[in-house]
């Protein structure tokens, strides 16, 4: 038969589906892999659902999803951030921050157009921008300087072929916060060299010690600024598929084209419940960010104790530490720790090269779990410490 | 230690009393005297009260009775109703005792092996009080969630193992 599609060809199988697999298998395996959060979503979310479900809210919305629900977005971000966006032309509601990426990338490229970002990164950046037919031009952070964006390498990367930035901030994997200085630099940089700006922003509710800056905020960066953000995480809603998009109107109305004709809208009951989680939702925000803290200050604290150093993370609810104490590379560190101690992490490789000598550890887990995890992580690494 | 940092640690141990010194010191970025001394502080100012263990008891496979018991009292000139009060909480079998508003005065809850032993209580100890004017007894038939805590099948974790 003829060859399939290149540019779906051309992107490697996902890097975790061999730990996967042996992980699901293994009873009493403790899984510090997972990348959502250990709540369910809070019961209040969920009944005004199933009322919405109950009155009959069963049909499609509007391609840019219900008016109300972009309004409510549009006056939570206003508040939070001090952003302007009109819920009339510049934000469109998504299924998930997932289609958000796919969509910016298919409104934004021309073949061959170059996509800076961080790495290490999320594992969906590279093959978004591959499968839009651009070229994804990954730039390493650096673990010493607590994985900020590097500005310098960041320039070097550019080419006349970049098109666009993409920001994840809160990160996944590093827990990373960047500092307003660097975003600052980052979009004078975006001016200077007429470059548009994704901005990933769907930690933006899990942040410790630090401060969020909506990078749309800054000065001059609206205008070229797409701003996705979700409920997956800070609500803990990984599973209703919804999330949003903010940009300018030229910029959502070509979103919006490629969203209406493969997605139409996002599920309508999952915005019933965005809307319930934005109106009442703040307290169990605030609560589950409160749990997340009190496990990071444990889990940083504990893994330096044990030789595998980490930078506290500042947001999500990730650690990502070096094994570099253990001599292992990040897939033999990985596979030895499941089969002989049954607990399961990312290796850091599948977030980019740069995460080589790293592994993920998430903390959304429950408190007894991780103890037990670092008491079994602490065994393992006392018989490889060289 | 911080106002808000004590609140902090009052939470922790409330959720799970045997969190230790150490890990509440990691929680909350503080060193582990300071939290000893505040716990040392909080006990003695009567704001930790005890640490208790929640129980089943169903699960053990014993069964204890429980009823509401709502109590009307004609108060008396200056105690009000504290004095008829401490004269129903004294006795063991006795749960807990609220003064509420609405048609009655006191709502004691009480415990016992079984029923009989329940209603002879009320019939015997409770009814006959000086200023005790009636009771009604409502039977506890089955307890879904009590102090926060949901008596059910505790839910499965339905992540998967691995997720990016
Ligand atoms: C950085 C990042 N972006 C996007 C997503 C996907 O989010 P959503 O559930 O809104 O599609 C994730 C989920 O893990 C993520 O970590």
């Amino acid at each position: 038969m003829k060859p399939l599609s290149q540019a779906v060809t051309s992107v490697p199988p996902s890097g975790i589906r061999r730990f996967f697999d042996v992980a699901a298998q293994l009873e009493d395996c403790i899984s510090l892999g997972v990348g959502e959060p250990d709540f369910v979503t809070p019961w209040h979310i969920r009944e005004a659902a199933i009322w919405a479900i109950e009155k009959g809210f069963t049909t499609y919305t509007s391609n840019y999803g219900l008016f109300t629900l972009r309004q409510r977005i549009a006056a939570h971000l206003k508040a939070r951030y001090g952003v302007d966006y009109s819920p009339e032309s510049e934000m469109l509601i998504t299924v998930g921050v997932s289609e958000g990426l796919d969509i910016s990338m298919r409104a934004l490229l021309n073949p061959g157009d170059e996509v800076i970002f961080f790495e290490p990164s999320y594992v969906s950046y590279a093959p978004c921008v591959l499968f839009a037919g651009g070229k994804p031009v990954p730039v390493p952070t650096d673990y010493r300087l607590g994985f900020q964006p590097d500005v310098q390498r960041l320039r070097e990367a550019i080419t006349a072929r970049t098109k666009a930035i993409l920001l994840c901030y809160p990160n996944n994997p590093t827990g990373a916060v960047a500092t307003r200085a660097v975003l600052e630099e980052i979009v004078r940089i975006a001016i200077e060299h007429d470059l548009y700006v994704i901005t990933d922003e769907i930690y933006d509710r899990l942040v410790y010690d630090a401060e969020h800056t909506c990078i749309a905020s800054l000065p001059g960066a609206a205008e070229r600024t797409i701003l996705l953000g979700g409920f997956s995480k800070s609500y803990a809603m990984t599973g209703w598929r919804i999330g949003y998009a903010c940009a300018p109107a030229q910029i959502i109305e070509m979103m919006m084209k490629v969203h209406q004709y493969t997605m139409l809208c996002a599920p309508i009951a999952a915005q019933k419940a965005a809307e319930e989680a934005l109106e009442h939702g703040e307290p169990e925000v605030e609560r589950m960010r409160r749990e997340y803290d009190r496990r990071r200050r444990l889990i940083v604290e504990r893994l330096n104790e044990i030789g595998l150093e980490c930078v506290p993370p500042q947001g999500a609810f990730y650690v990502f530490p070096s094994i570099r104490c253990t001599g292992l590379r990040s897939e033999e560190f990985t596979e030895q720790l499941l089969w002989e101690e049954r607990v399961a992490v990312v290796p850091g490789n599948v977030f980019g090269s740069s995460g080589e000598g790293h592994v993920r550890l998430s903390y959304a887990t429950s408190l007894p779990k991780i103890e037990e995890a670092l008491h079994r992580i602490e065994r393992f690494v006392s018989k490889r410490r060289r | 230690m911080e106002p808000e940092k004590q609140k902090a640690l009052l939470e922790i141990l409330e959720q799970d009393a045997r969190t230790t010194p150490e890990q509440v010191a990691s929680m909350l970025g503080v060193d582990i005297e300071q939290v000893q001394r505040t716990i040392q502080q909080m006990e003695s100012a009567g704001v930790i009260r005890r640490y208790k263990t929640v129980i089943d008891w169903d699960r053990f496979g014993e069964e204890r009775v429980f009823a509401f018991i709502d109590v009307k009292v004609s108060p008396a000139r200056e105690v009000g109703f504290d004095d008829v009060a401490e004269r129903i909480y004294r006795f063991p079998q006795v749960h807990a005792v609220y003064l509420v508003s609405g048609d009655h005065d006191l709502r004691v809850i009480v415990s016992g092996r079984t029923m009989k032993e329940v209603a002879a209580f009320v019939a015997e100890r409770l009814a006959p009080l000086d200023r005790v004017q009636a009771t009604y007894t409502q039977f506890v038939l089955k307890r879904y969630k009590e102090d926060g805590e949901v008596y059910a099948e505790t839910e499965p974790d339905r992540r998967l193992v691995m997720a990016p």
